[in-house]
Order: C-alpha cells, then structure tokens, then sequence
C-alpha cells in the first residue's frame, strides 16, 4: 500500500506545483521567492518555449483524428438540438466484431464479407436473391516502377453490378482506359468510389491495388524527348 | 525531493495526480464524421429544415451498393440525384425503402434531417473533399 502511495505521489509530481518546501532549491536559480514555482521553472524548459513561435509545433498540418467512428451526436456534422440525432445509431455499436483496417471507416468490408459476418441484400426486397460475381482478374501493367495493378472483378461484383461501372466509367475493351492516379484522387475512374466511400488511396492502401511485382529484368522506360522534339 | 513532503500531505498529491490525469481522458476529442457520410443540402436550407445526412455505412451492412446505385438510379454524386419530399413519397430515391415497409416511413423527418443547419452539400472524408476541392463553406469544427 506504502509502495502504491509513493508511486502515486510519483506521478502527482509531474503535473502538480512542486511544495514551497523545495523553494530554497529555487532560490540559486534567480527567480522571484513569492511566485509559485513549477517544476517546469526549475528545469528552465518553460522560460525558453514561451518566446518560440506556435508555428514551430511538430507535425502543424497532420492533425490526426482521435475518434474516427464517433458517435452521431458527437460527429460535428449532426445537429445536437435535434432529438432524432441521439436516435440514431452509433458506428462504434455496429462495426463490433467486424475486421478493421487503419483507413476508411475502419473496417475491412472485404473481408467482413468474405468471412460471412456480413449478409447484405442484393435486391431491395428479397433477402434470398444471390449476387451475380465474376471472377475475373485484370493485370494493369504501370509505367511507373510501382508494382503493376491487379484488377480483383469478384469483390467488386460482390458488392456491385455491371452496369454501374461499365461502360460509362471503365470501356469494357483492353488499352481503352487511361487512368492514373491524379484522376484517381480527383474522384474520376476508380476514384468516383474509391476516395469517397471504398477504401481511400493512401499511403496505407498503395499495395492493395499495386500488388503485383514487375516481370524480371524490368526497367523503366527511356525518355521519349529527341533533339527535334525535347518537349515530345 | 519525494522525501521532503510530508506524509499527511501524500494523498493530497496523490489525488491530484490522479485527477490530473482523469481530466486528460475526458477532454473533449476532436472528432470527424464518419468517411463516406453524406450531407445534402440541395434544397433543406432554403426550405427551413435540417441539412439530410446519409450514413453510408449503416446502408451498406444491410444493402450492397447495387442496390440504390443500380436498381435505384442514385448517382455517384453527392447532391447529384436532385432527390425532394415529392418524389421520396412517390415512391422514388429513399422513399424505395422508407415507405414503412421495409424501413420506417417519412414521418420522421428528424431521422435524416439531422445535420447542423448551413452545412454544405458534400461527402465526408472524401479526397477531392479534403485535398482538391474543399466545401466551399467552412464546416463546422
């Protein structure tokens, strides 16, 4: 019990006004006996931070969400002064047992389908009818030294049909489709879902679409630019 | 240092500490909507009602995407369907589902009008939403 009450007091220290008793410590380092003194002041660390512009502070742009599933009321985008909103069900309450991820809404939808903890309908009324999936992988070779893309049709049919895709967004044809990652981030080609609800491209999620390695004895492409034609 | 204070004076430190640090856990967090919500604002504000908030992944446990996007003709946009009252009631957008069978009907109005009026349309946590083109209208923090 001894040992917990120190221990205690340990810690109380480090947040707490060090007691007057300790003030003649104080007294070498040239400060004012009848202001409180910190134990910040005694180390010199806060003196020195005071006159340092905010600016200075690590990682000023990264601001990192601390609750990324929060509840509805809490979310910053629902209106508290309305009732329904304590109605509505929070994501922490659904997402329990689901697989997670580091990106997105924190949940491997995939997966949470593959293993079966998801049973989502296919039509609007009719629980029993069954998804029409095609197994069909398309490898996308990158000009990039990135590993190439490999296009998975099943998880997608899992989840959608063929018509959403093509032939408004992706031609059903080989070498019809250009698509980088700048159209990608703009919301266009594989970005009109992936960005915005599917997982984000991220420097978390390169290596689930990048996922095959170059064929040996790869090298980047040469320049196209000639002497005529620096500019190509 | 520890031994100068006094035993009786112990707990008091003690207590402090502890609440000290309590006090650090219950500090409000920032938070963020959920990724993927929608807010649509087309025609809520001019009307006087809340700005509807669509949760995208509460559908989508218990809907595949082919569902609405397909077999219902939402767009892949956000704000993009021009969805009314007239034609949820008529049976179309939301009001396939929300017609009391097989999910609860229009009379709740509070259930997805429930974001903070002024919101601008937009889907939350999106790319081109975060780093190409922010909301024109700051959203509330």
């Amino acid at each position: 019990m001894k040992n917990l009450l120190k221990g205690l007091a340990a810690v109380a220290s480090l947040s707490v006004i060090i007691p007057v008793a300790n003030a003649s410590d104080a007294a070498p380092l040239g400060l004012a006996a009848s202001k409180p003194i910190t134990s910040a002041e005694i180390t010199g660390s806060v003196p020195e931070k005071l006159n340092v512009s905010k600016a200075n502070v690590f990682n000023r742009l990264l601001k990192k969400v601390k609750d990324p599933n929060a509840a509805p009321a809490d979310d910053g985008i629902h209106d508290r002064a309305n009732e329904a909103t304590f109605a509505l069900q929070p994501p922490k309450v659904a997402y329990e047992g689901l697989p997670t991820t580091e990106f997105g809404n924190h949940v491997d939808w995939v997966k949470a389908l593959d293993d079966g903890l998801l049973d989502p309908r296919y039509d609007r009324a009719d629980p029993e009818v069954e998804p029409f999936v095609m197994d069909l992988d398309i490898v996308r070779p990158v000009s990039a030294s990135v590993p190439d893309v490999v296009f998975p049709h099943k998880p997608h049919t899992q989840w959608l049909h063929c018509s959403n895709c093509h032939p408004k967004i992706f031609v059903p044809q080989r070498l019809a489709n250009t698509i980088n990652m700048s159209a990608i981030i703009l919301g266009k080609k594989c970005g009109v879902c992936h960005g915005k609800v599917s997982f984000p491209p991220n420097t978390k999620t390169c290596k689930i679409c990048h996922s095959k390695p170059k064929p040996a004895g790869w090298k980047p492409p040469l320049s196209q630019a000639t002497v005529k034609n620096p500019w190509r | 240092m520890g031994a100068k204070v006094k035993r009786t004076s112990m707990w008091k430190f003690a207590l402090l500490g502890v609440l000290g640090w309590v006090s650090v856990f219950l500090m409000p967090q920032q938070a963020e909507a959920e990724y993927a919500d929608v807010i649509i604002n087309n025609y809520a504000d001019a009307a006087g009602m809340r700005p509807v908030v669509f949760p995208h992944w509460y559908h989508r446990i218990r809907f595949r995407c082919k569902v609405c996007h397909a077999d219902l003709g939402f767009k892949f946009k956000a704000g993009g369907n021009k969805i009314t009252m007239a034609k949820i009631i008529d049976g179309k957008f939301c009001g396939a589902c929300h017609n009391g069978e097989i999910s609860w009907s229009v009379e709740n109005c509070g259930m997805c009008h429930s974001g903070i009026p002024g919101t601008p349309t937009h889907i939350s946590g999106s790319t081109v939403q975060r780093l190409v083109a922010p909301a024109y209208k700051s959203l509330p923090q």
